[in-house]
C-alpha cells in the first residue's frame, strides 16, 4: 500500500511516520511536501505531528491553507483514509475536516508523557486491531490539546460514535484526573461522520517498536493497513 | 485605511492563559481586578478607501484566518 505523509514547514514527526510505515509495516511511504496540489497513486494519508507554520496565529490556522490541503479535502470527500496526528489533528480541526477547535492545555504547560486512551469504537478503519475498551498507553507531546465543540456538536460525536479514543486511567477509567489538558468528554481522539477521518493527540508512531519499550502505536498503523487491503479486495472483487 | 483587530475567546469558555494572568494580577495585590481574558491585537493598512467595502473585506478576513469562530470572536476599529 501506498501512505503518504505530507510534510509542512515545521513538522517534526513526518520522518517517524515514514519509518513506521516503511521499517515497521514494511509499506511504500513517501513524504509529499505542501506546496503538492496531487495526491494521485496514495491509498492513505497521514498529517504528522510538529509545529506547522510555528503555530503562529492559532496552531495549524496557517497550514490549513497550504495547497496540498485542497488535495486533502478532496481525497477524504473521495472516501481516502486520512489520520492526522497531534498537529495534524489541529490541522484537520482548523480545515472543517473534523468538527471542533484546540484550546490551550488546561494547565498551560506543554505535556510530554505517556498517558492512556480508551479505545471508544473499535469498528473504525483506525481501530479494526484494537478491541472495545481496550486501553492503550501512547505518549502525547502538546501543548493546545484541549478540544473544545459547542454541545450540539458534542452530542452529535457521542451519538454517532465519532469519539475514538478517550483519555483514561491505566485500568480503563475515564475520569477528570486521568485528563492531562482539560480535554471536553476527556477526547483524545475523533473521526468523521463518514469514518474516514480521524484525528489525535497521542503519537501512535512514537511508540510502534518493541525497541523503543512500546509498542501499542502499532494497531492503529495496523489497523488501517488491514482496511485498506480489506478495501482493495472488495473493489477487485467487486 | 488601517484596521486594528482584537480576537478574544468567546465568554464562557475557558481562557487558562487569563486564569494565571488573573492569580498572577491577585499575587501582586491588584484585588480589584477580576475575569481576566486574554486575546490578540491585529493592526495592518488596508489600501481600501471606502469604508464599506473595508469592512466586508476586514470581515471576511477574520471569518477565514484571524478568528477560530468556534472558540474565539473578534471586533474592529477601521480609521
Amino acid at each position: 500500500m501506498n501512505f503518504g505523509v505530507i510534510v509542512f514547514p515545521g513538522s517534526n514527526c513526518d520522518h517517524d511516520c515514514l519509518h513506521v510505515i516503511s521499517s515497521v509495516l514494511g509499506q511504500n511511504a513517501t513524504p509529499v511536501w505542501h506546496k503538492e496540489t496531487s495526491l494521485t497513486g496514495l491509498d492513505a494519508v497521514i498529517l504528522p505531528g510538529g509545529f506547522s507554520y510555528g503555530d503562529y496565529l492559532r496552531t495549524g490556522a496557517i497550514a490549513r491553507f497550504s495547497p496540498v490541503m485542497n488535495a486533502v479535502k478532496a481525497f477524504a470527500s473521495e472516501g481516502g483514509m486520512v489520520l492526522g496526528i497531534c498537529n495534524g489533528f489541529q490541522i484537520l480541526l482548523e480545515a472543517g475536516l473534523l468538527p471542533g477547535a484546540m484550546l490551550r492545555n488546561k494547565s498551560l504547560s506543554f505535556i510530554c508523557k505517556d498517558v492512556h486512551i480508551k479505545v471508544e469504537n473499535a469498528a473504525t478503519p483506525f481501530t479494526g486491531h484494537c478491541t472495545s475498551g481496550q486501553v492503550l498507553k501512547i505518549p502525547i507531546a502538546h501543548a493546545d490539546g484541549n478540544y473544545y465543540t459547542d454541545p450540539v456538536t458534542l452530542a452529535a460525536l457521542q451519538a454517532n460514535a465519532q469519539i475514538v479514543f478517550r483519555y483514561c486511567t491505566p485500568e480503563g477509567r475515564v475520569t477528570s484526573e486521568a485528563n492531562p489538558n482539560g480535554s471536553l468528554d476527556n477526547i483524545a481522539g475523533i473521526r468523521n461522520a463518514e469514518g474516514n477521518v480521524l484525528g489525535l493527540m497521542p503519537h501512535p508512531e512514537r511508540c510502534s517498536e518493541d525497541v523503543l519499550g512500546n509498542d501499542t502505536g502499532r494497531l492503529i498503523f495496523l489497523s488501517m493497513l488491514d482496511a485498506l487491503k480489506k478495501a482493495k479486495l472488495k473493489a477487485v472483487v467487486a | 485605511m488601517k484596521a486594528k483587530i482584537h480576537v478574544t475567546l468567546k465568554s464562557g469558555i475557558l481562557d487558562p492563559q487569563g486564569k494565571a494572568i488573573e492569580h498572577a494580577l491577585e499575587t501582586l495585590g491588584f484585588k480589584n481586578a477580576s475575569n481576566v481574558r486574554m486575546g490578540k491585537y491585529l493592526e495592518l493598512d488596508l489600501k481600501e478607501t471606502d469604508k464599506g467595502k473595508a469592512e466586508v473585506e476586514v470581515k471576511s478576513m477574520c471569518e477565514k484566518l484571524l478568528a477560530n469562530t468556534i472558540i474565539e470572536e473578534y471586533r474592529y476599529e477601521l480609521q
